[in-house]
């Protein structure tokens, strides 16, 4: 199974990626291949297998209710590129 | 063409955990901006999520309040997209097996009949951060502290038929959850808001319209004017020649109109998968039994009980249970009173009038519950007319006594029922209008007793609302001969 450019292109803004033009053919190419391991894998007769969320055999541990975070801005924000008022900047978005 | 409407409701209600659902940071609202922002709501690298237990009660509490099947090992999800208030790039929600299975939600509507509403599953997942748009010279600016508040998203089928009828199921929501305190129910701070999904279909039709959605709604009103008018648009639509698009609308109040938010085609790609970083949230029985034993009685059952132990009409008991704390403060007035139907009429009548104008919730009522209750025994005891009784309430709210009685003694305000003191008032009454008694002594029975109203109302007058009128129509009787 192959992607089309379209579907790089759109797979690539999604994920916030710049590829470039000449770049599409390989990373189809090589998505492709990962497509047709997952064709292989879906042959398998898993009609009998719980879905598995997690590959460890284990379960979730629980938090009490309780704060345990200090105040931390002042130095959080020393990686920020831009802060005013307390608030990150970041360019404007409006949907 | 007859129209039907056909609603489905995504209610997003924040859980009121001290902590987020994910990291140790307070949930304490009002903070200075991404004072409680921790590196796991920032998302720094190595950072992980460890499951606020409370959070988990809290969402199976709601559960078991809907009759739902609790989901035994569940998964929660990644939900991937990029926006500045959510650093982590994707939302951590649950997608196929979340914590509340289906439930019912029994919906009371005006007329007071009720219907059952399906509950398709609720479930956990965090809150995002605010973006201020203003401000910033063109920039955004964003602040995390909501960033990783709890939330359970209450998913309903399209059973809902009416704008009206969501209104009651979001009320119903609201009830529950209220009840139950796992959020405060804020809307106007947004612990409670909902997304509607509505469409169009001619009725009698089995399939459904396409639907649009509308974000983000948060008031009571709104759910109604934004459903009404979008109902409307998609019939003019449609009547027009045209075809509902699917696709996500913002309600404007201002405007009271509906429009499409610009969005690019894939925005809806979430690509959602198991959260690596969570392992599956496995729940022991014993766990959800222990919860069951901590369950409040509900608005349901309440209004049932009002109605039964209190002989309220089913319009008070609702009105009456629709917030625990009102039906808390009616069930400590009525006590205190001996009187429930009057302390019922108080609490619906005079002191939600009293709480409406000022705008406080009844939490902070300045008329406590006992002292409602005092007031209303001096009306049972003949101590006060019901008109006098208003004016001891205006001056508890004011804070001009303690007590029903000391305002009453203070004021001089009890009521006159001494035959001796009321007599003479009435000859001075009678004597003041010699052409009326002469009308109603040439009168027959039927007019007479519209005119007694006269001579009553005229010595309540003069009393300044103290006289006892059963003992004001015994004397006048007596004393016009009739």
């Amino acid at each position: 199974m192959s992607l089309d450019q379209n579907e790089i292109s759109k797979l690539a803004r999604l994920a916030r990626i710049n590829v470039a033009d000449s770049e599409t053919e390989e990373l189809s190419q090589r998505i492709g291949d990962i497509l047709d391991m997952v064709d292989v894998m879906q042959a398998v007769d898993t009609s009998n297998v719980v879905a598995m969320a997690n590959p460890h055999d284990a379960v979730q541990r629980l938090r009490a209710d309780e704060v345990s975070e200090t105040n931390q801005r002042d130095h959080f924000q020393t990686i920020a590129p831009q802060t005013e008022d307390g608030l990150y900047l970041v360019p404007q978005v409006i949907e | 063409m007859e129209w039907e409407v056909v609603i489905g409701l995504e209610v997003h209600v924040q859980l009121n955990t001290k902590t987020k659902i994910f990291s140790g940071s307070s949930t304490a609202f009002g903070a200075a901006p991404n004072t409680q922002a921790s590196a796991v709501d920032l998302a720094l690298p190595g950072t992980l999520p460890v499951l606020n237990e409370q959070a988990l009660k809290k969402a199976i509490l709601f559960g078991l309040a809907i009759d739902a099947d609790i989901c035994m090992a569940s998964v929660f999800d990644r939900k991937n997209y990029f926006y500045p208030d959510l650093p982590k790039g994707y939302q951590t929600t649950q997608m196929d097996f979340p914590i509340v299975g289906p439930g019912i939600v029994t919906i009371n509507l005006a007329d007071g009949s009720s219907r059952d509403i399906r509950v398709h599953h609720a479930h956990l997942e965090e809150d995002a951060g605010k973006s201020l748009h203003e401000d910033y010279r063109g920039m955004t600016g964003i602040d995390l502290n909501r960033a990783g508040t709890p939330l359970i998203e209450i998913v309903s089928e399209p059973d809902l038929r009416s704008a009206e009828e969501a209104v009651a199921y979001l009320r119903k929501i609201h009830s529950i959850v209220t009840y139950l305190d796992i959020s405060d129910g804020d809307m106007s701070q947004g612990s409670l808001r909902c997304d509607a999904n509505v469409s169009v279909r001619p009725k009698g039709q089995a399939e459904y319209g396409t639907r649009a959605e509308i974000k983000n709604i948060n008031s009571f009103r709104f759910v109604e004017r934004a459903i009404k008018v979008e109902t409307q648009r998609q019939i003019e639509l449609i009547e027009d020649g045209g075809k509902v698009k699917q696709e996500t609308r913002l309600y404007d109040s201002d405007k009271n109109e509906t429009r499409g938010m610009r969005s690019k085609e894939e925005a809806n790609d979430y690509r959602y998968f198991p959260c690596p970083d969570l392992l599956p949230v496995v729940i022991e029985q014993d766990l959800v039994d222990q919860l069951k034993t901590t369950m409040p009685e509900l608005p349901d059952a309440k209004r049932q009980r009002f109605e039964q132990a209190y002989g309220l009409s089913s319009y008070d008991a609702a009105l009456l249970t629709t917030e625990r704390a009102i039906a808390d403060y009616f069930e400590a007035a009525a006590d205190a009173a001996g009187d429930a139907k009057l302390a019922a009429n108080w609490v619906n009548g005079e002191l939600s009038a009293a709480l409406n104008r000022d705008s406080l919730g009844i939490a902070i009522s300045p008329v406590s519950a006992s002292q409602l209750g005092g007031l209303i025994q001096r009306i049972v005891d003949n101590s006060i007319s019901g008109k006098i009784a208003k004016q001891v309430f205006e001056a508890l709210w004011n804070g001009e006594g303690d007590s029903a009685d000391a305002i009453i003694d203070s004021k001089g305000l009890k009521q006159v029922s001494d035959t001796g003191a009321l007599g003479a008032m009435v000859d001075d009454v009678l004597a003041a209008n010699p052409d009326q008694v002469e009308q109603f002594r040439g009168a027959d029975e039927g007019k007479r007793k519209k005119m007694l109203g006269y001579f009553v109302g005229q010595i309540m007058k003069a009393s300044k609302g103290q006289a006892n009128p059963g003992v004001i129509n015994k004397l006048l009787n007596e004393k016009l001969g009739s």
